[in-house]
Order: C-alpha cells, then structure tokens, then sequence
C-alpha cells in the first residue's frame, strides 16, 4: 500500500526535485546527464506502477487502468527525447543558437513541463487537472521562446494567447461542471473529485452538463490541437526546439486529449446528457481534412510534421468519437503510435535541420544519399505516419476505417478521403527530401541514432505482433471508455 | 437581509458587464488600463462581498489578490512599461467601434439565455453570477480579438479571467478558487514579464495564421 503511493509520488517528485537541481547546477554535460537520469527514474517509478498494488483513489491522486496508459506513454517518450536532446542541445551550444544560461532554463523548464503532464494524468481532482495542463502549456511557452528570434517570439506570443484562451474556456467549464455537482454532492472538494463526480454523474442537471462540455472541448480541444483552434500548433512546432516539438506532439497534445476523455467518460454516466460522440467525430474530421489539404503548402519541414499531428489528432479524436470497444480500442493504439512515430520523426528532423542549417524543405534533397541512417529513418517515419503497412499506425487506421464502415459508411468517406489526402502529401513532400540530387551540407551528422531506432522498432514491432497482456489491456481500456 | 445580499452581489457582477463594455470602446491605451484598474477593484468588491455573504474567509485573499494585483500592480507596471517601450499611446482596432459594441451586446444577450436557460435548478445567487461571468469572459474575448496590439490583448485576456473568478465565487463552496487565482496572477505576471522582457510592441499584429505565414515566407 505504501509502496504504491511511494510510486505515484516518486513519479511527480524526481521531476520537481531534478528542475530544482538542474536550475542551479551550470555546465552542458553534466545537466544533460541528469536530465537523462532524472527521466530514466521517472519512466521506471511509472513502470512499477503496474506491478504494484493500485493505492485508493485519494481526494488528489488517481491511479486507473487508463491514466497507467498514459503516464507509462508518456514518461517513455520523456526518456528519448531528453536522450536526443542531449545531442541535439550540443549542437545548438556549438552554434551558439543557446547560451549556458538559457540551457540551465531549458533543462529546468524540461523537467517542470514533465512535472505538469504526470501531474495533469494522476490528477483525481479535475481543479488540479486544470491547474496541471496549465503549468506543463506554460513550459511548453516558454520554451518554444527560447531562440528569441522575431519568429520564434511571435509563435510563442501566439500559443500563449491562444493556448491562455484555450485554458480560460476550460476553466469555465469546470467550474460548471462543479456547479452541475453541487446540488448532488454538496459543497466542498469531493464535489470536484473525479471518481466521486463518475459514481453520482447519472443524477447531475444534463443541461448544465452539457454546456460545460462544450466549454470543456472547447479549452481542453484547443491543446489538443483541433480545427478551428489549432493556429498556434505549427508555429509551435516550427520555432522551438526541436525537442520540444517532438514533446509537443508526441506528449502535450496526449494530456489535453486525456483531459476531454475523462470528461466524455463523464457524460457518458448520464442517461440524459447529450451524447458527446457526434461534436467529436465532427471536430475530428474537420481537422483531418484541413490538415490533410495545408499538408500540400508547407515548404518548411517541421511545419509539414506539425500539420501532420493535427491530422493525426484529428483521426484519434474521431475514433474516441466513434465510441464502442473497437473504435476506443484503434484510437487508444493510433495515440500510442503517433506519440512513438511522430517523436521518432521530430529525432530524425531535429539532426537533418541542424546539418543542413535550414528547415524549408526545398534546401534539403538526396539524404539517403548523403545521409543514409538519417535519410532511411525518414523514410520509415514516413511511411509509418502516413499508415502503410506494416507498420503499427496502418493498423490502428485500419481498424479505425474499418469500424467506421461497419457503423457509418457514409461517415467512412471523408474519413479515407483525408487519409489518402495526406498520404499523398507526405510522399510528395518524401521523394524531394529523401531521394534525387542532392543538395545542401553534406557533412557527417553527429547524432544519437539510438532514440529513433528505438521508437521506430517498437512501431514496427507493434504493427506485426502486438503482445496478448497489452491487447488485454487496451480493449479493458476501451470499455471503460463507453 | 437576502434581498439585499442578492441586490448587491447582482449590481456589482451587472457593474462589472458594464465596465466590459467601457473596455470595447477606448481607443487611448492609459484610458484602457484605468477602465481595466477600475475592472478589477469592482470585481475586489465583488468578491470580497460574495466572502461575506457566504462566509468564507479564504475568499477574501483572493479579493485581496485582485485589489493589490490586478487593480494597482499590473496597470502601474503596463504604464510604465508602455513609457519605456515607447509604445503607440492609441489602439489599433482590426473591428471599429459600433459593430464591436453591436456584437458584445450579442454575446451578452447569448450568455444570458444560454446560462439562465440551462441552469434552471441552481440557486437564482449563483445563476446570475454565472452569466454575468460568461458575459464578462465574452466580452473579454471580444476585446482580445478587435486589438491588434500586445498590451491591450493582455488587458483583454486579463478582463477574461476576471470573469472567471466571479464564476469561481459565485459558485458557492468551490475548492480551490484561491489557488487558481494565485495561478492566473502568475499567468499574468508571466505575461507581463514577456511583453517587457522580449519588448513586445506593435509587431503582433495579429493572432492569425497568415501573418506568420507569409513573415517565414511559406505562403506566395
């Protein structure tokens, strides 16, 4: 019993204490190494959440089959890219994009936006899950800043309004959703607190719940990167670190999405309720298509990626949407992929933009040529992304179209219509930058390859054989996703 | 004694509508920043009676946050700021004046049937509060979206959440509020810090995607 509160603790303690000593202590090497070390023991201490006893349900703390998911996703990714980013921030010392004084800040602020995600995901109280996104979307802000060119300023300027808006919205709708419990639960903070709020859900006022989740979808759909609200995603993703950018897509956008599933959950207890299943597949679809048709514009490369994670995005929130065991089970996989596949690219694009000293995509040609191991793993990224086979997000699409054929065949059209559309964009944008002549800095790349590869092997690995216990797993998960 | 605790809770959330709208329409950046002091020392009021009245003392920190905070620290510091960075004393509106007022009264009449409509079953306190907070958070919108310049979108954003901390009190017994008022001055101080800092002055034109779009020179 202790030794699981001990877990969960240790899973938002090693991130807090690690800011606080990265903060102070100067010198490259060193930070980057107790950045990597501070992850490593965040993954394991979310590791043994699954072999331990789950600790109860605390008026704060949350321990379920679905946020284990999410912590383990999450905690993992952190791990690689504090991997990646330390060769990358070397890099960027050598060139002089950073000072020392603002890696110590980066560092810090790396191990703070860890803190506000695991926080975000064992919250039990859905005031502390607020306050969590909040502080891992102010990091993010942060960071992206941190060149402080013109365009680098403007795309954090963006974000923070945006993303403060996004929050603004959602904070209002949990203070509704506060209000819908009041009459049931009584004053005071189990009206707030997420199991207790699940088990009653079925007496609340439907029509004050209804409108907070619309509020909620709104704010929390904003992070989450969803068209309309998703102009601040790729200035984001182009102007930061790239990192950054690979936390961004593969983790921030994960926590955002984990908060409007606990809600959609939550409306789905009550009988009377809307159903939150059509405003997402709307939503969802919308964002696929729109991003699926920018995908064709982008002439900077990690721009094309970013507008790839809104399309993405937009897939597994269509999914969630869906609803029903099959469709909650392909877009829980789709989410694991993408966060894997996506990160794996962003390691693969972080090294190409620094040898070649340039993002936009008609600058960089021919990589397999001049850089096989990083021009191959591209191309398998790619490939992965765009959902051929055998990789494991083909799989989740395909179980995505699928189910959707089998429910809404008309729902099914627009849903291939947007994936080919993008299939179609990505492999544009792929044969001018991985093959032909080519062009630009030709010099040895000194990267850590082991990040990617490990990203991309667990993809494939997933996309052939998926482990019995884990689909166990993710289709309990599913059901109790409703 | 209900009567009036409920009469006065209700003129000083309509008091705060109204301060909202006197936002809309100044085009003088120090004008903007007294109007949003005065903004702040209302919604002080607001607070600190709903503290009285529901007798819950840790309200009053949070009335105290946004007396000292937000209605004197804030708009001193943006004074100066605007002095130093040499900023543009007039606002540039993307929208002029008559259609922006024309659609805060819009999203006012929108809060308005939309809360009193859906929150039938609460206490009529605690309903009236709720829509005028939406009103207040609207409008706050309404002012981030027809100002192109950085300090007065913070204003805007910052009415916004003035909004919903009158939401947050308004809902009688909510945990936490103080916490998340403490959180949203850090926002803000944020903010604030950054305007300064990386000397923010008319460049963020806009919040649209073009701008930036054509600045990296993907659009041609």
């Amino acid at each position: 019993m202790t030794a699981a509160s001990d877990a969960v603790a240790w899973v938002l303690l090693i991130p807090i204490c690690a800011a606080a000593t990265l903060a102070a202590l100067p010198g490259y090497r060193l930070t980057a190494g107790i950045n990597i070390l501070a992850s490593l023991g965040t993954l394991l201490a979310a590791l043994s959440l699954f072999v331990i006893e789950r600790p109860q349900p605390g008026q704060y703390l949350l321990i379920d089959d679905l946020n284990i998911v999410f912590i383990v996703l999450n905690t993992f990714v952190g791990f690689t890219t504090s991997v990646f980013s330390a060769s990358y921030i070397a890099h960027e010392l050598e060139t002089g994009r950073l000072t020392p004084g603002y890696l110590r800040f980066y560092h810090a602020m790396y191990q703070v936006m860890m803190f506000g995600m695991n926080l975000a995901f064992v919250s039990n109280n859905i005031g502390l899950m607020w306050v969590a996104v909040e502080i891992a979307t102010l990091t993010t802000v942060l960071m992206v800043g941190i060149y402080r060119t013109h365009a680098a300023l403007e795309a954090a300027w963006k974000y923070f309004i945006l993303g403060s808006v996004g929050i603004a919205l959602a904070l209002f709708g949990t203070i509704l959703v506060y209000m819908a419990a009041l009459p049931v639960i009584g004053e005071g903070l189990d009206a707030m607190v997420w199991t207790v709020l699940i088990s009653r859900a079925a007496t609340f006022d439907p029509a004050l719940l209804n409108v907070a989740f619309i509020f909620l979808l709104l704010g929390y759909g904003t992070k989450v990167g969803l068209a309309p609200l998703h102009a601040w995603l790729p200035d984001a993703h182009a102007e930061g670190p790239t990192p950054i950018s690979a936390v961004l897509s593969g983790l921030l956008l994960n926590v955002a999405l984990y908060a409007v599933l606990r809600f959609k959950i939550l409306l789905a207890v009550n009988p009377d309720a809307i159903s939150p299943g059509p405003l997402m597949v709307t939503m969802g679809l919308t964002s696929l298509l729109f991003a699926a048709f920018m995908l064709y514009r982008r002439r900077d490369i990690k721009r094309l990626f970013a507008y790839s994670s809104i399309e993405h995005m937009g897939i597994i929130v269509f999914a969630f949407g869906m609803g029903g065991p099959l469709a909650n089970f392909a877009g829980l996989l789709h989410m694991v992929m993408h966060s894997l596949t996506k990160s794996g690219i962003f390691y693969a694009v972080g090294h190409i933009t620094q040898v070649k000293g340039t993002q936009r995509i008609a600058n960089i040609r021919g990589l397999t040529e001049t850089h096989p191991a990083l021009g191959w793993s591209l191309v398998i990224g790619v490939v992965a992304i765009a959902g051929l086979p055998p990789l494991g997000i083909f799989m989740s699409e395909f179980l995505i179209v699928s189910s959707t054929f089998a429910r809404q065949p008309l729902l099914a059209i627009p849903l291939v219509f947007g994936l080919l559309l993008a299939f179609g964009a990505l492999f544009l944008r792929l044969t001018s930058l991985a093959f032909g002549e080519p062009r630009g800095n030709a010099a040895p790349a000194d990267a850590s390859y082991l990040p990617m590869f490990a990203h991309f092997a667990l993809v494939l690995t997933a996309g052939i054989y998926l482990p019995g216990p884990l689909v166990v797993w993710f289709q309990h998960v599913a059901n109790l996703l409703g | 004694m209900h009567n009036l605790a409920f009469d006065i809770a209700h003129l000083l959330a309509g008091g705060l509508v109204l301060i909202s709208f006197m936002m809309l329409y100044q085009d003088r950046l120090y004008a903007l920043l007294n109007i949003f002091a005065l903004h702040a020392v209302v919604l002080a009021a607001s607070v600190a009676w709903q503290a009285f009245i529901q007798n819950a003392p840790h309200l009053y920190v949070t009335a105290a946050i946004a007396l000292v905070f937000k209605a004197i620290v804030i708009p001193v510091a943006l004074h100066r700021i605007i002095k130093q960075l040499g900023i543009h004393r007039d606002i540039e509106t993307a929208v002029s004046i008559g259609p922006t007022m024309l659609a805060g009264m819009g999203l006012v009449a929108l809060s308005m049937v939309l809360m009193l409509r859906v929150t039938g079953a609460a206490d009529p306190l605690a309903r009236e509060d709720l829509a005028f907070a939406l009103s207040v958070v609207l409008l706050g919108l309404l002012v981030m979206v027809t100002r192109r310049n950085a300090v007065s979108q913070v204003v805007g954003f910052m009415s916004l959440e003035n909004g919903l901390v009158l939401a947050a009190t308004g809902a009688k017994g909510m945990p936490l509020v103080v916490e998340i008022s403490v959180a949203f001055s850090i926002l803000i101080a944020f903010i604030v810090i950054g305007v300064f800092l990386f000397r923010i002055r008319e460049r963020f034109d806009t919040v649209d995607v073009g701008a930036l779009d054509e600045f990296r020179g993907e659009r041609r």
